[in-house]
């Protein structure tokens, strides 16, 4: 028996009471009203009579603009119109998103010759139509206004633009002077089947694959353990216990779309036979995975190897390893342990570690519970993050030496990524000719002789094979925006071929599949699937010596850090875009901004006081100056639940350089020079740091505490498979309790319980469901919902005053122990977004009936009619309206608008995202809202109503699939799932009909008639929830009155 | 200034139909509608176009016996294998063939020949009736009655005025003669009642207006901008008899009815070089305009030489910038297909007599309270009589019970939720 609470913030958990009353106040910042006591109104500094002076200037201003001739508007046709387009039609294209060896097949929808958004390619059996946040945001790049525009050298310091035959001329002739020094082509992992048949054919050519986080630990692992340097794929749907040793397998791990799509698959309930896979996760600091898992356990960075060894221990026997203290992590262990074995074949453990020995380890385990061949799949190797840390340490050291003539750099950024960037920079002034094929101005584009930017991949032709016998296709979408050229012409130009890329594809597939015509239908679906050989065998040798050298691994520390990327950012290829940027991020929900995750008990050692309302109420967080070695940064500490007492984490990707642009430029501190080599892979983490407290202050946006439910519980249902075993009627019963109580004559909760008439549907009813047991909380859908809709990016200036404008949020809730919220028994993430409420709330309080409810079910807004009251945003439950505070996109027929003089400046990217060329993504479907208008989710209106469109042309009703939400279509684990409430048989009723025990709508005892229902989260815990003294009595007066209870 | 006249049915019933239903009878005026549709692109009754002209068809060639014209409209490359006069017709026409209608069922051929027969006979093109005239009647007579209603309340006023006049100084006299003492009156344009009625009228009328002025801001009814090539409607789509969606196909399709590209024009203008219509070709300002110089401006947008038909090359054609007539507001969701092609809407209930203008201006005044009127009135095909409406619509199960049981009529686009703000806003 346990007791839990549910919390967003600290403040919610320590000071409920203050919690309340603060967070009734609407601004939470200083409002700039003039002190008027004493003075007079007149001697205040914006008196009555100015007041009148604007009031009267704005409406003669309004009146004279109004009174404007209208323009003349010209309307240019095609002068030769291509048979194949239709304008104001979109189509779609498969491609492929590759990004640094991260291999998403998408459809790229395309208005009128540009590309606006991305959806998953449904052809891809391995992502199964899913997109990650980066994908889904790497449309915005290909607009990006900080790309290089055209082929330049440096002339001295100055940077000269040049043209591509003079380039080629030169630094043919360059090159071919290098005699006796090497040629090295340093990249980020290539996937590229036909690129690699390039780079093979190069004469003279060494590629050294580079990636900014490193696997090199598991690849050289896996060539220890007899798998040859190769990584396998993992079939999560297969295990029924998942151990997972610091993998962050849903977040940012090898490929985690694909695991999140195969670990949905065991985590979907079946109500009438609940069963589930158990997921384990032993980590340092609380990662995304570790906040979905199960059960989970934490260790100090320098333990991996421990926890592993004492895993493989407990399994077999074989092995003993140095003691743990932590009394929960060795029951942990143990318990791990027995559920693996118990389940030999139907198991899987995945390490996060970079640590061969480590790795080495982790293949005993796996062979010890006969993972390979089951839930590990060597027939078909991953081709994505192939580099090896060694290499890249030699190729230093030579190009140190001298030895390198010539160094053609794509995708690879080591002057930032690289764990001794100083020496890289050093090492690069020593090769004669260094050549950047970089999009950006990253840094160490900046410091190469030559730049030849390739294309964007929306506008290139290519290949990616992720896996073996896998092959994703990549065409353009677009005529290039500038003057690029794919790196691999230049590859085929320098090496003495004639060719271009394109032509060198096309003749590569063509011969590879066959046809011209096979090509074709190969581009045409975007994949294709091949047979594969066999994977080899495992041998034990290298365990033995693994499990010595973790014995005598090094010291540990008192204060440990390890390093982590973020889903949004990743290793910092994510930092340039804006969306990404303003991402919350799933744990601490911060954007704009790296800091130091630190423990509770840290906090308490460091003097953080967070138990206190006021810590996550202001933005403003102590930063401290970390030290390692000679190497320092200062950083905000945020404190986070379920951490690891003495270990901080901290993000990499951050602090990127001024030339990348106004979005990455000052955000966040670069800490890839704290990470080390320690002789064969490079280590994300460091065990003697020192804490200094630098006494002052930085603002974090985070967007946690930004709508309060005001004390109302009833929003997130959680329980464990155990208790909903032993009561699976918990919900229903609050449910029927609510009809007990206001429907007492005819039963129908639905009518009775309203003074208000219903809303009657008479054709389609719109509806969504989403199940929380398949949320991972990665964001994708909040990208996607910002592609499709034009939802402004408002800047970390807006951000901290609680402007952020996303139709979608994911809202993340601390499940912990009642009375320890350092206890926590798991993180539960519940995408929250307009609920089309049929009896809304929000409709009834908007004097000019701007928002209204629609025959469809959905809660409608008129923009144009909107004055901005914010009432309805008031009266919303849930907090999903959103008020356009300033004129974020440039839509106002106003020039000014945008310049704010008396409070809050926008951030110089809110300018950069109105730019031409970055408003070229807005989709022109959606209305691009302007300054003083109320928005929210719609249901993406413009889908639904262009699906029944589409079934009206073709004389047919609509089917069950032909309208998906921008964030359905997104979302890896089909968590959410739209369509027609009043067709029986669509996806939608199905789940409704067979899951009555965990479906729940929020808030349900408002009577607001929510069109979203959501499915309970169920954790794998034996733990039976006892919560009848905290939520029930609560719910019960709820229930009762309708009103939250007040404390 | 929301004013809808149920316009839309008189217009369905006289106007050129866009949209044909191949339904089990055929009638003569189907005949005419499968002509505009299928066949005057390339064809006209009286003359020849891209194919020849097609008055008197049953007196030519192998076509007296209707079989044979069958088997040529539905395969002419087959047909033509073996049939020397349509390999005669063919090298006369530039190798061109015609295209294939392989579903032109046997009946809609006949119909379609004897909308030709009756056409030829009756000796005029079709389609020049006057039903438009009927309208402008309409709308004037109305104007003219707002007119004198407007003037004989003015006349009205006056009288009441000096009647009131008259009797306040009849009063004075009566007054006078009785010997009763009253003060001076006040003369009416210093009689505060007098100046509280003036002015109470002041701003009700101006208030009216402004208010009118304002709500007409940005609305551009009978907007007539002058075009880089003076394009006739009432030459292609009137005389000529060419289908809209011939030109404006991108309507059937998308949002968008689109402006056709140059190549567009450029597929009848390769061989019609000059304008030898009988009509003169008049533009706005009542000046006549010579058709051969403007089809030459299209020849310089296109490069094209029609002295050096062979020569020419597409992908040099120079696009041409129109002047865009109809703007609707950003805000504003309109799709061209969803009312062509689902709702079955002809393009003259919005654009009016398009195949009259000369130069095209603007019918509609494209404001809200005119879209929403017609959505209001417009019936929607419920498929509650015979199988033609649409199926997408067989979910509304209420609907169609209620029409059953006689509660409904008929179903308008209101019905389905036309009127609600999304459908237009979002």
């Amino acid at each position: 028996m346990s007791q839990k609470k549910y919390w967003q913030s600290f403040g919610e958990v320590n000071d409920p009471e203050n919690f309340q009353k603060k967070s009734q106040d609407e601004f939470r910042e200083e409002l700039p009203f003039e002190d008027i006591d004493g003075k007079g109104l007149l001697d205040a500094k914006a008196p009555r009579r100015d007041f009148l002076k604007y009031l009267g200037f704005s409406t003669a201003a309004a009146a004279m603009a109004a009174s404007c001739k209208t323009p003349v508007r010209k309307a240019i046709p095609f002068a030769n119109k291509p048979e194949n387009i239709i304008p104001g039609e979109a189509k779609y294209y498969a491609t492929t998103y590759v990004q640094d060896g991260d291999v998403v097949p998408v459809l790229a929808k395309v208005r009128d010759g540009r590309p606006i958004k991305l959806e998953g390619n449904n052809l891809s059996l391995y992502t199964n139509g899913g997109t990650t946040a980066r994908a889904q945001a790497s449309v915005l790049d290909l607009y990006d206004t900080n790309r290089n525009r055209f082929p330049s050298r440096k002339v001295g310091n100055k940077i000269e633009e040049s043209t591509y035959e003079f380039l080629d001329k030169t630094i043919s002739a360059a090159i071919a002077a290098q005699t006796g020094k090497q040629i090295v082509f340093l990249s980020s992992t290539i996937v590229s089947p036909s690129t690699r048949d390039i780079i093979a054919k190069f004469p003279n050519l060494r590629h050294v694959q580079y990636d900014a986080v490193s696997y090199s630990g598991m690849l050289l692992a896996n060539e220890a353990s007899g798998f040859g340097r190769k990584l396998p794929s993992y079939n999560f749907e297969a295990a029924k216990v998942i151990v997972s040793l610091g993998a962050d397998f849903l977040g940012t791990w090898l490929s985690p779309l694909e695991y999140a799509n195969g670990y949905t698959k065991g985590r979907k309930i079946n109500e009438k036979n609940p069963e589930m896979s158990k997921h384990y996760q032993f980590e340092c600091h609380l990662s995304n995975t570790g906040a979905n898992a199960d059960e989970r356990f934490t260790h100090r960075p320098s333990e991996a190897g421990a926890v592993a060894l004492a895993l493989l221990g407990a399994l077999d026997g074989t092995v003993t390893a140095p003691a743990l203290a932590d009394a929960k992590l060795k029951a942990g262990i143990a318990k791990a342990a027995a559920d693996l074995k118990a389940n030999s074949g139907r198991a899987l453990v995945v390490s996060g570690s970079n640590d061969i020995n480590v790795q080495t380890v982790v293949n005993a385990i796996n062979n010890a519970i006969g993972a390979n061949g089951t839930t590990i799949d060597w027939t078909r190797p991953v081709n994505y993050r192939q580099g090896i840390d060694k290499d890249v340490h030699d190729l230093v050291s030579q190009m140190e030496s001298g030895a390198i003539g010539a160094l053609l750099i794509y995708g690879a950024n080591p002057a930032y990524d690289y764990h001794d960037a100083e020496k890289f920079k050093r090492a690069l002034t020593r090769v004669p000719v260094t050549v950047s094929f970089t999009e950006r101005w990253d840094e160490t584009t900046e410091l190469c002789g030559y730049n030849l930017p390739t294309h964007h991949y929306l506008e290139s032709w290519g290949d990616a094979e992720p896996k073996t016998g896998i092959t994703s296709f990549i065409q353009p979408t677009i005529y290039p925006l500038f003057k690029t050229r794919p790196y691999q012409t230049s590859l085929l130009k320098w090496s003495g071929t004639g060719t271009d890329y394109e032509a060198s594809f096309k003749a590569f597939w063509s011969t590879k599949l066959g046809s011209e015509d096979a090509f074709n239908k190969a581009l045409q679906d975007g994949i294709i699937m091949e047979s594969v050989g066999t994977g080899g065998s495992y041998t034990s040798g290298a365990v033995t010596t693994a499990a010595t050298a973790i014995g005598t691994q090094k010291k540990v520390g008192k204060h440990e850090v390890v390093f982590y990327e973020t889903v949004a950012i990743g290793g910092g290829a994510g930092a340039t875009n804006p969306w990404l940027q303003e991402l919350p991020d799933a744990i601490t929900k911060a954007t704009w901004d790296n800091y130091a995750m630190i423990s509770m008990a840290k906090a308490d050692e460091l003097g953080v006081n967070y138990k206190k309302m006021e810590y996550e109420y202001y933005p403003q967080k102590p930063v401290f100056e970390f030290a390692i070695g000679n190497k320092k940064v200062e950083l905000p500490v945020l404190v986070i639940p379920g951490m690891n007492k003495d270990t901080i984490a901290i993000a990499v990707g951050y602090g990127r350089g001024e030339k990348l642009g106004k979005t990455a430029a000052g955000v966040g501190q670069n800490v890839f020079p704290f990470t080390t080599f320690n002789g064969n892979t490079v280590d994300y983490y460091a065990t003697d740091v020192t804490i200094t407290d630098m006494h002052r202050k930085h603002k974090i946006a985070q967007t946690q505490i930004h709508n309060s439910y005001e004390g109302r519980v009833e929003v997130v249902r959680e329980t464990t498979l155990a208790t909903f075993k032993k009561n699976p009627n918990l919900i229903l019963d609050y449910r029927n309790k609510l009809v007990e109580n206001y429907a007492k004559s005819t039963g129908d909760f639905r009518k009775e319980a309203t003074l208000y008439p219903d809303h009657v549907q008479p054709g389609i009813k719109w509806g969504m469901s989403v199940d929380m047991n398949a949320c991972y909380g990665c964001g994708a859908c909040v990208v996607a919902c910002h592609a499709e809709n034009n939802v402004p990016v408002v800047g970390k200036s807006e951000v901290l005053r609680y402007h952020d404008m996303h139709w979608l949020r994911i809202d993340r809730y601390f499940v912990s122990d009642e009375h320890n919220a350092d206890d926590l028994k798991g993180v539960v993430f519940q995408p929250m977004m307009c609920q089309h409420c049929d009896n809304a709330p929000c409709e009834n309080v908007c004097p000019v009936a701007a928002t209204n409810h629609s025959s469809e079910g959905i809660n409608q807004m008129a923009y144009n009619r909107c004055i901005g009251t914010r009432y309805c945003a008031n009266n919303c439950p849930f907090k999903v309206r959103r008020f356009n505070w300033s004129d974020y996109t440039g839509a106002d027929s106003f020039p000014d608008n945008q310049d704010q003089q008396l409070v809050g400046k926008l951030d110089p990217v809110v300018f950069q995202m109105n730019d031409e060329l970055t408003r070229m993504v807005l989709n022109p479907d959606v209305t691009v809202r302007s300054r003083g208008v109320m928005e929210k989710c719609t249901f993406c209106v413009q889908r639904t109503q262009a699906a029944k469109l589409d079934a009206k042309k073709e004389n047919r009703i609509l089917a069950d699939g032909d309208a998906k939400t921008a964030c359905q279509q997104a979302c890896a684990g089909d968590a959410i799932v739209f369509g027609n409430a009043h067709d029986q048989n669509s996806q939608l009723s199905q789940i409704r009909a067979n899951n009555p025990q965990r479906s729940f709508y929020v808030l349900e005892q408002l009577h607001v008639l929510p069109n979203v229902t959501y499915l309970a989260k169920v954790r794998n815990t034996d733990e039976i929830i006892e919560d009848k003294h905290h939520a029930t009595k609560k719910e019960e007066h709820e229930a009762a009155t309708g009103e939250p209870e007040k404390h | 200034m929301i004013s809808c006249k149920p316009i839309t049915q008189k217009l369905t019933l006289t106007f050129i139909s866009l949209i044909i239903f191949s339904g089990s009878k055929i009638f003569s005026q189907d005949g005419k509608a499968l002509f505009i549709s299928k066949c005057q692109q390339c064809h006209n009754v009286f003359k020849e176009m891209t194919g020849p002209a097609l008055g008197g068809i049953e007196s030519r060639g192998p076509w007296g016996d209707r079989k044979e014209l069958y088997a040529w409209i539905h395969n002419p490359q087959g047909y033509m294998e073996k049939d020397p006069y349509t390999q005669a017709l063919k090298a006369q026409y530039n190798g061109q063939v015609m295209q294939a209608f392989p579903s032109l069922k046997n009946e809609e051929i006949d119909a379609i020949v004897k909308y030709i027969n009756d056409t030829y006979a009756a000796g005029e093109n079709a389609g020049k009736s006057g039903p438009g005239g009927d309208k402008q009647a309409e709308k004037a007579s109305s104007d003219q009655n707002a007119v004198i209603f407007g003037v004989i309340s003015i006349i009205l006023a006056v009288i009441a005025l000096i009647l009131m006049q008259v009797n306040s100084n009849l009063k004075k006299m009566s007054d006078d003669a009785e010997g009763i003492q009253r003060p001076e009156p006040v003369p009416f344009y210093r009689n505060k009642v007098y100046i509280a009625m003036f002015a109470l009228i002041f701003f009700v009328i101006g208030g009216f207006y402004l208010t009118k002025g304002a709500i007409g801001l940005q609305r551009q009814t009978n907007y007539q901008p002058e075009q880089p090539i003076f394009y006739s409607h009432k030459v292609h789509a009137g005389i000529n008899q060419i289908s809209c969606l011939y030109c404006h196909g991108n309507a059937w399709e998308s949002k968008h009815a689109a402006i056709p590209s140059v190549n567009v024009c450029m597929n009848c203008h390769k061989t019609i070089t000059e304008y030898t219509g009988t009509d003169k070709l008049i533009n706005g300002d009542g000046e006549e305009v010579d058709g051969t110089a403007e089809i030459r401006k299209l020849y310089d947008y296109a490069g094209f030489d029609p002295k050096n038909a062979n020569a020419w090359d597409a992908s040099k054609a120079k696009p041409v910038e129109w002047v865009k007539i109809h703007s609707l507001p950003d805000h504003v969701y309109f799709n061209h297909s969803q009312h062509v092609r689902a709702g079955n809407v002809q393009c003259q209930t919005c654009h009016g007599e398009i195949q009259e203008m000369d130069e095209v201006k603007q019918f509609s005044e494209l404001s809200m309270g005119w879209c929403i009127n017609c959505h209001r009135e417009t019936k929607v095909d419920f498929n509650y009589k015979d199988d033609k409406g649409n199926k997408f619509y067989s979910i509304y199960e209420k609907f169609h019970n209620d029409i059953k049981s006689g509660k409904m009529d008929s179903v308008t686009v209101k019905d389905i939720g036309g009127i609600e703000c999304q459908k237009c806003h979002y």
